[in-house]
C-alpha cells in the first residue's frame, strides 16, 4: 500500500528542488523589505497623496490571491513589452505581494513606540534624523522581528504557487515526481516533510534571534 | 483590451463566483468549528492527546496548502479516500483552517481573566456551564478580530482549489482565458473581483467587531 522506499527516494530529487524555494523566498522577502521600507515611509509621510498611494498599494495586494497577482503580473509583462525570465516574474511579485504585508508590519511596530520617546528626543534636541537612527528604528526592528519571520514562512508556503507559472521548484518537482512514478501520496508527504522541515528550522530560528535581541 | 468576451463567459464566472462563496463559507465554518474543538481538547484532554493536537497544527501550519490538497486529492485515493474535486477542496480548506483557528481560539481562551473562572468554580458551576457561558461568549468576543483576519486570508486560499480543478471562480476566468487567448482581461478581472470581495468582507467585519466590541465594553 503506503510504499515506504518511493518516500524515502523521493527525498534526494526533491532536495535539489528546494533550493529554488527557498531561493524564491529569501529573495521575496529581501525585495519585499525594500519596497515594504519605502511603502510604510509613503504611508507614514505628510503628503497626503502619498499617503493614498500606500493606503490602495496595500489594499490591493492584501486583497488580491498571490495566485491571481503572479498570473496577472505574469501575462501583464509581455503586453507592457518587458520580458523577463519566469524566474525574475515570480521573485518581483512574491516580493511585491510581500512588501504589503512589510510595510504593515513596519507601521505597526513604528506606531507600537510610545510616542513620550520621541517627544523626550525632541526635548533634549534631537533632530529627527538621529530619532528615527537611534531611537524609532532600532526599537521597531526588535518589535517587528517576530512578524517579519512569519512572514518568511509564509513565503516558504506561498512560494508553492510559483509552480503554476513553471519554475522547477519544491511542489513543481514533486507533480513531477508524482506523474512518473504513479505514487502522489508518497512523493507529497516528502515534499510537505521538506516544507515542514523548513518552517520548523525558521521557527527556531526565529525564536534564537528574538531571544537574543531581548532587551 | 476587448471586454466583450465577458458578454459570453460573464454567467459562467457568476457560477464560478457562487462557489468560490460557498467554499469559502463552508471551509471558514467547518474550519472554525472544528478549531474550536482542537482548542478544547487542548485545554481539557490529557497531556499527550494535547501533545499529538500539537503536532497537527505544526504539520498543517509549516505545509503549503497547494501540498495538503495534492496529498489529499491524488494522494487520498491510494488509502481508500476518494473524492471528488469539491468535498476534497472543502475538507482541504477546512483542515487547513482548523489550526489556525485553534490557535485564535487559544489564545482568546488565555485571555479571559483566570478570576472569573476561579469564581465560577467557587460558586459550584459545573466544567461544562463554565465553557459555555464564561469560556466561549467572553472568549469569542475577543476572538473577533483575529478570526474576521483569518476569514479574510481564507477567500483569498479558495483560488487555489482550482488546481485540484474545483470549477470556482478562479477555475472559470482560466477556462475563458485559455478558450479566447485573452488571459490580461481575465486575471484583471479576477484580480478587481477578489479585492472587491476581500474589501466588502473587510469593512462587514471591521463594523461587526465595533458593535460586538462595543457590546463587551459595556457590559464589563
Amino acid at each position: 500500500m503506503f510504499s515506504f522506499q518511493t518516500f524515502l527516494d523521493s527525498f534526494g530529487p526533491l532536495f535539489w528542488a528546494a533550493r529554488y524555494t527557498l531561493l524564491i523566498s529569501v529573495l521575496g522577502i529581501a525585495l519585499g523589505l525594500v519596497i515594504g521600507t519605502l511603502i510604510c515611509a509613503a504611508a507614514l509621510s505628510k503628503q497626503i497623496w502619498l499617503r493614498r498611494f500606500a493606503g490602495l498599494w496595500v489594499s490591493f495586494l492584501r486583497g488580491v490571491p498571490l495566485l491571481v497577482q503572479l498570473l496577472l503580473f505574469y501575462y501583464l509583462l509581455p503586453v507592457i513589452g518587458i520580458d523577463v525570465p519566469a524566474m525574475v516574474a515570480a521573485v518581483v511579485t512574491v516580493g511585491i505581494c510581500a512588501s504589503a504585508y512589510i510595510s504593515e508590519i513596519w507601521r505597526g511596530a513604528i506606531n507600537a513606540l510610545p510616542k513620550g520617546q520621541t517627544e523626550a528626543a525632541t526635548a533634549i534636541g534631537m533632530g529627527p534624523r538621529d530619532i528615527w537612527t537611534r531611537i524609532i528604528l532600532p526599537q521597531a526592528v526588535r518589535l517587528s522581528l517576530p512578524a517579519l519571520i512569519n512572514e518568511l514562512i509564509l513565503l516558504v508556503k506561498v512560494s508553492s504557487l510559483v509552480s503554476v507559472v513553471g519554475i522547477l521548484e519544491l511542489t513543481r518537482a514533486s507533480q513531477a515526481q508524482a506523474a512518473t512514478t504513479f505514487r502522489p501520496l508518497e512523493v507529497y508527504l516528502a515534499a510537505a516533510c521538506i516544507y515542514l522541515l523548513i518552517n520548523l528550522f525558521l521557527a527556531a530560528l526565529g525564536r534564537y534571534l528574538e531571544h537574543r535581541m531581548a532587551v | 483590451m476587448d471586454w466583450s468576451i465577458f458578454q459570453q463567459y460573464g454567467p459562467m464566472l457568476l457560477r464560478g463566483f457562487g462557489l468560490t462563496i460557498l467554499c469559502w463559507l463552508l471551509g471558514t465554518v467547518l474550519g472554525m468549528a472544528l478549531g474550536l474543538v482542537i482548542a478544547l481538547i487542548q485545554r481539557y484532554a490529557p497531556r499527550p492527546v494535547g501533545w499529538i493536537m500539537q503536532a497537527y497544527i505544526e504539520i498543517i501550519r509549516g505545509t503549503p496548502f497547494l501540498v495538503q490538497l495534492f496529498v489529499l486529492y491524488y494522494g487520498g485515493p491510494l488509502v481508500g479516500l476518494r473524492l471528488d474535486a469539491l468535498p476534497a477542496g472543502i475538507l482541504g480548506l477546512t483542515l487547513y483552517g482548523s489550526p489556525y483557528f485553534a490557535e485564535i481560539f487559544r489564545s482568546a481562551f488565555q485571555a479571559v481573566p483566570h478570576g472569573q473562572i476561579e469564581a465560577a468554580r467557587a460558586i459550584g458551576m459545573a466544567e461544562a456551564i463554565i465553557v459555555r457561558r464564561i469560556l466561549l461568549p467572553v472568549g469569542l468576543v475577543s476572538a473577533l478580530p483575529a478570526l474576521v483576519n483569518f476569514s479574510i486570508i481564507l477567500t483569498k486560499e479558495t483560488v487555489i482549489l482550482s488546481i485540484i480543478t474545483v470549477p470556482e471562480l478562479m477555475y472559470q476566468a482560466q477556462r475563458m482565458s485559455t478558450e479566447t487567448f485573452r488571459y490580461l482581461e481575465a486575471n484583471l478581472a479576477l484580480a478587481l473581483f477578489f479585492w472587491a470581495l476581500v474589501e466588502t468582507i473587510s469593512r462587514f467585519g471591521r463594523r461587526l467587531e465595533k458593535r460586538i466590541t462595543g457590546y463587551l465594553i459595556e457590559r464589563t
